[in-house]
């Protein structure tokens, strides 16, 4: 049985958990600027879709997996202009837009594969970045260190958005659009630009997570593709309440769930495949279950903001 | 007063008009707010103050009108302008963020990428002498007493340098102790040159801490008591000045308008009670509550209300009066302690038990949990009977039965509404609690808690329902008033207790003068006592 968890089984796991938890980590980091500026984007699933459609056609047709990132950066941003323009400028509902985006983009996206694409599906090409010396270790070489640049770039971005959040100007200004807005208002910021900013990255960090999931996780679209990891994110990000380290934590765990399920099989636990397809909702509601009494939303989430208006 | 420019270091209002749906909130006011002085701007609820105030903190926009900052045209079109300006407002509802450090509140706003912690440290440390008040920087806002949130406010609108300081009815959740703080602080600020324009509707401060003095009353600039017109008045001359333009002819005599202004000294009004000859109609054991968020929990409460008593509960917003009130009406259960109704024990019954057995509530949410703004003034009048004869028969709504008991406590409350099927929350806020008073005294009623009846309402309906709760008392009922209030809990109450951090730590005795002081005594020396 041992020599079953090899090297190889675990370094595969590794690598399972790490392509399956980013795109998670980043529609949660996404969502909690969202969040933390009192716009809860219910959008997000639908969003993640476009990002991974449109990320997945521009790494197609230029070759790179960098410029695909870019293309699904895009098109997290525009998917999310109907949010600031509905939302943050004409003051409409939050959750008829979200809603309204999850739809539009999962039908929007899915009509367009098919019609693009459906009779000869193609793959990315990939990305690797070998790193001198730490590439040969055991484990965590083939692993960890001959990941995409991408992903330590992207690493490197969600330091910066913890920073942004905590030590910046701006970052006050987002807390205090989610926590009291007339504050941040009579204080002489600007609630709306404030808000927009946020739901623009928003999309660019939501958009990202599809982007990463089609390019890299899988190197491919399928329609509904995310298959509610969307929503996971929007759990998450409730659970972690504005901070990023805990983003990550709550998201690996959902990542091990999803790839525990080759290193189980390997060793021989028969169960359904079925029961692995369900292990990580499972863990999301068990984590919710324990959890949820901590969970906590800024006061002022999902209230458009009118001056003067009490 | 004339219209042509101003003196330099001035800010000059010129025919400010600001009009909403069906009421002209500021019409053609104009005043001049000089450098070093404090501008006292007295009037009634309504009377348009806190709409002139917004406009001066550019959250609104006058419909016609001009602003000369130092003689010169300048329009306020956003906060940020006015913050530009040197205007700093202290709003009568906090706009400190509760769950920021000092510090974070007071930084936001600021431009430029990184926090600058050492220089805010330094400008706070600076302002603190300035008002002569200790703010701990990394304390969270929401902590603080109301007091010192008061001092972080005013140190937030004076950040940037002001040249105007708004205080917007700064005085009105305060104890005696915290208003001379405050009053010793405004005197420091206008030391330096500041501005001060000093928002009240009570005569004794304006006349204690105002160089000069304008009234409003609907809308309209009714009257200036200019600096040495000031100076040369006796406190007696300024309050007589004062009131005429205040009331005009609307009140009756003038040592009436006197108190309703807060002019006077507060002495209690209720008749006396024998307590030990009557029964006890409320008795509470030990009684605490537990977990409801942010909210202050009670802990190990006892207190009596006998019948006849009204029973003031006195204490700083926020320190367990929601869940006091709420315990004893059964919306919340009591974790700890028991609860005796007349010798029954109720802690075990819930809202609907208590009210059939006359025991009534009047929250101070009126707006919000105590009426159904879409609902009919008739519907919310039988509110707490929903289901019960002769209003519902099996299961069914007799709408001549509401109708005709709407009439009744419309007529019996003198509740100004259209008709009563009204929508209630197109109503003024006075007439809302006029609607919650009727509902819960009426059908057998012996005991009420009202917690902050008259907040936010105007003088006259003030007087009303101040009136209506001692009538109650003397037909032999019991009320336990909360409020922030001392006025008017040295007005209404037999026996003052106060409340601090969910505790009662002391009653007092209403029987003279210096009552409220001795309440001021045990909330300050409980809260010191907390924070020690």
């Amino acid at each position: 049985m041992s020599e079953l968890l090899s090297a190889t089984v675990l370094a595969a796991f590794l690598t399972a958990i790490i392509v399956q938890t980013m795109p998670l980590i980043l529609a949660a980091v996404g969502e909690t600027i969202g969040e933390q500026s009192g716009v809860l984007n219910l959008g997000i699933e639908g969003v993640m879709l476009v990002g991974a459609y449109s990320g997945y056609v521009t790494a197609l047709v230029t070759g790179s997996p960098w410029l695909g990132m870019l293309g699904g950066i895009a098109g997290g941003v525009v998917a999310n202009l109907l949010m600031l323009v509905l939302n943050i400028w004409l003051g409409l509902n939050q959750i008829v837009i979200g809603l309204a985006i999850t739809l539009m983009g999962e039908g929007i996206t899915a009509v367009l594969y098919l019609q693009n694409y459906g009779k000869s599906p193609q793959s990315v090409p990939g990305d690797a970045w070998v790193i001198p010396g730490l590439s040969d270790l055991p484990v965590v070489g083939p692993s960890l260190f001959r990941q995409s640049g991408i992903f330590w770039v992207l690493l490197l971005t969600l330091v910066v958005v913890a920073f942004l959040l905590a030590r910046t100007n701006w970052g006050l200004s987002i807390r205090a659009a989610g926590q009291k807005p007339s504050s941040l208002d009579a204080a002489g910021g600007n609630v709306v630009r404030t808000r927009s900013s946020a739901v623009l990255l928003n999309g660019a960090f939501v958009g990202a997570g599809g982007a990463f999931l089609s390019v890299l996780t899988t190197g491919t679209f399928t329609p509904f593709m995310t298959g509610g990891l969307g929503f996971i994110a929007i759990v998450i990000t409730m659970l972690s309440r504005g901070r990023v380290a805990w983003i990550v934590v709550t998201s690996l765990l959902y990542g091990i769930a999803v790839a525990i399920k080759n290193p189980l099989q390997l060793i021989g636990v028969t169960v359904p495949a079925d029961v692995f397809q369900m292990l990580p909702f499972i863990v999301v509601m068990l984590t919710l279950i324990i959890f949820a009494r901590s969970s906590m939303v800024p006061p002022a989430l999902g209230a458009p903001y009118t001056r003067g208006a009490r | 007063m004339s219209s042509t420019a101003a003196a330099p270091g001035v800010i000059s209002l010129r025919e400010i008009t600001k009009a909403f749906p069906g009421v002209v909130a500021n019409d053609r006011i104009s005043l001049d707010i000089v450098g070093g002085q404090v501008h006292c701007l007295l009037g009634e609820n309504g009377a348009g103050k806190s709409t002139l105030i917004s406009i001066l903190a550019g959250m609104q926009q006058p419909d016609s009108g001009t602003i000369l900052v130092d003689g010169v045209p300048t329009p306020i079109n956003s906060p940020k302008a006015a913050v530009d300006l040197g205007i700093g407002v202290v709003h009568q509802h906090s706009t400190l963020v509760p769950a920021f450090t000092v510090l974070e509140n007071l930084m936001l706003g600021e431009t430029g990428v990184l926090r600058n912690e050492t220089r805010a440290k330094a400008r706070l440390g600076e302002l603190s002498e300035l008002l002569g008040a200790r703010i701990d920087p990394d304390a969270l806002a929401g902590d603080l007493g109301l007091g010192q949130q008061q001092q972080v406010e005013i140190a937030k609108a004076m950040w940037k340098g002001s040249r105007l300081l708004i205080l917007d009815e700064p005085t009105s959740m305060l104890t005696p102790q915290a208003i001379e703080k405050l009053a010793a602080s405004v005197a420091q600020i206008k030391a330096q040159g500041l501005a001060v324009v000093f928002i009240t509707h009570k005569l004794r401060e304006a006349y204690q801490m105002g160089d000069c003095v304008t009234i409003l009353r609907g809308g309209k600039n009714v009257g200036h008591i200019g600096t040495e017109e000031l100076a040369s008045y006796s406190e007696a001359q300024a309050q007589r000045a004062i009131l005429a333009a205040m009331f005009g002819d609307d009140v009756a005599t003038t040592a009436e308008a006197a108190e309703l202004a807060g002019a006077t000294e507060a002495v209690r009004e209720v008749d006396d009670l024998e307590i030990g000859a009557k029964r006890a109609r409320l008795e509470l054991t030990g009684v605490a509550t537990r977990g409801h968020g942010h909210d202050v929990d009670v802990r190990n409460v006892s207190l009596s209300v006998h019948e006849g008593e009204i029973l003031g509960i006195a204490g700083i917003d926020g320190h367990g009066q929601a869940a006091l009130a709420q315990v004893v009406a059964g919306q919340r259960s009591a974790a700890e302690g028991t609860i005796r109704f007349d010798g029954e024990d109720v802690t075990r019954r819930g809202v609907r038990g208590r009210q059939q057995l006359g025991l009534r509530y009047v929250t101070d949410d009126r707006l919000h949990e105590g009426t159904v703004a879409g609902m009919s003034v008739a519907m919310n009048l039988v509110l707490k009977r929903i289901g019960q004869a002769p209003f519902w028969k099996i299961g069914q709504i007799n709408r001549k039965a509401v109708d005709a008991e709407a009439e009744r406590l419309i007529a019996e409350y003198a509740i100004k509404t259209p008709s009563s099927g009204t929508r209630a929350g197109t109503l003024s806020g006075g007439n809302i609690q006029k609607i919650l008073l009727a509902r819960e005294l009426t059908d057998g009623a012996r005991f009420v808690v009202v917690n902050k009846p008259t907040y936010g309402l105007d003088l006259k309906t003030v007087k009303l329902v101040r009136q209506i709760l001692t009538d109650f008392a003397a037909g032999g009922g019991s009320v336990l008033l909360l409020s922030t209030d001392l006025d008017e809990l040295v007005e209404l109450s037999h026996r003052i207790a106060v409340i601090s951090d969910g505790e009662i730590v002391g009653t007092v005795q209403n029987d003279g003068r210096g009552t409220a002081e001795k309440v001021g005594q045990l909330m300050t020396g409980a809260i010191e006592g907390v924070h020690a």
